[in-house]
């Protein structure tokens, strides 16, 4: 018991650590940094493909309980998603709602998809 | 630092930038984080670790992907090393994200250390939120927007671990899916909404190499996208830029 809890301490601190350590460096580059500069604009241009990356991966080859959901599913309800994010003006709301809703549903009712 | 002047038509009213946070943060970002968290709470309680876990987990990585990523391979049985390891590699968009907003909040000389402290606040939602609105605001008055927006993401990002942890039998297994699955939705209609065309033209080419790295290189997939299709997406603006003028 008590080597569980050091362990999922250690774990913890270990994930906290090692996400704050880009934060804190990052800080340390922002400082020589003016937004004036092309190294500026290609950060943040890096940011952006990254996150780009991120969520293509996230829907398409997920970590973690999203697997158990069909690829056909995560890819309907995202492209549906952002289809009613579009249609309505890109306003976030329908959006997500109508992406969530259509993602749940299709796992309530059709759970052989 | 460059000392960026208030332009004609900027917000200098505090109390008006104050209002301005909280209503950008309560319209969409606080709830979303409110339920993607309780999915993650729920995720955590299903992985049989402890609720402090999840609550010191939220506020401390305070991004979903690195979190996953931690009980995700926990769970799978990897060494703390490794595990460490994958919630660096998946969370090092915040070296990027971090460079490319400090510069828009400048503070006096004196006062850096303290953000050291403001970039653990740094999140998808406040750092597109401030991308979005401090053109409109006084640079003096940026840190008090973050700071305000930050604040009520992250409370309703902790109080949501803490609800989907207590209710985990009380949420639909599909519905606690759905809720996951409102995180990577949620960034790509907010990211949708940018205008600018390096924007739009790095998030298009880093999609797809996302998916290319992550299928020849899972551990520095992130790594890879952000390198390459970042400097790939640069290089086509820059490319634009030159034959528009």
């Amino acid at each position: 018991m008590m080597d569980r809890s050091i362990t999922l301490i250690l774990l913890t601190l270990g994930g906290i650590g090692a996400t704050y350590v880009w934060r804190a460096v990052g800080v340390i580059f922002a400082t020589k940094i003016t937004t004036d500069s092309p190294v500026f604009l290609w950060v943040t241009v890096v940011s952006y493909a990254m996150l780009g990356g991120l969520i293509a991966r996230m829907i398409v080859m997920p970590i973690g309980p999203l697997v158990e959901v069909s690829l056909t599913v995560r890819l309907l309800s995202f492209a549906t998603g952002l289809a009613c994010f579009f249609l309505t003006g890109k306003r976030i709301f329908p959006g997500v709602i109508i992406g969530v809703g259509l993602f749940i549903a299709l796992q309530y009712f059709y759970p052989q998809i | 630092m460059t000392r960026q002047r208030a332009r004609v038509g900027m917000i200098v009213d505090p109390s008006e930038v104050s209002r301005l946070a909280c209503r950008d943060a309560i319209s969409f970002p606080a709830f979303t984080l409110l339920f993607s968290m309780i999915g993650f709470g729920s995720l955590v309680h299903q992985s049989d670790l402890p609720l402090l876990m999840a609550v010191a987990l939220t506020a401390g990585i305070w991004g979903l992907p690195g979190q996953l990523t931690l009980v995700e391979m926990h769970v799978a049985g990897a060494s703390l090393f490794f595990v460490v390891l994958g919630v660096a590699l998946a969370n090092a968009r915040f070296l990027p994200m971090v460079v490319s907003f400090m510069p828009l909040m400048p503070s006096r000389s004196s006062n850096v250390a303290s953000r050291f402290v403001l970039a653990q606040m740094l999140s998808i939602n406040s750092w597109a939120a401030g991308l979005r609105r401090f053109p409109d605001i006084t640079p003096e008055l940026r840190r008090r927007y973050y700071v305000l927006f930050g604040v009520i993401c992250m409370g309703s990002g902790v109080l949501g671990t803490v609800i989907g942890f207590v209710t985990v039998k009380l949420v639909p297994h599909e519905i606690a899916l759905g809720l996951i699955f409102m995180n990577p939705l949620f960034f790509a209609v907010l990211l949708a909404g940018v205008t600018s065309r390096s924007a739009v033209t790095a998030l298009l080419v880093g999609a797809p190499l996302g998916l290319f790295f992550h299928a020849i290189a899972p551990d520095l997939d992130l790594l890879l996208t952000g390198a390459v299709g970042g400097t790939l997406a640069f290089l086509i603006d820059r490319r634009g830029r030159s034959k528009a003028l």
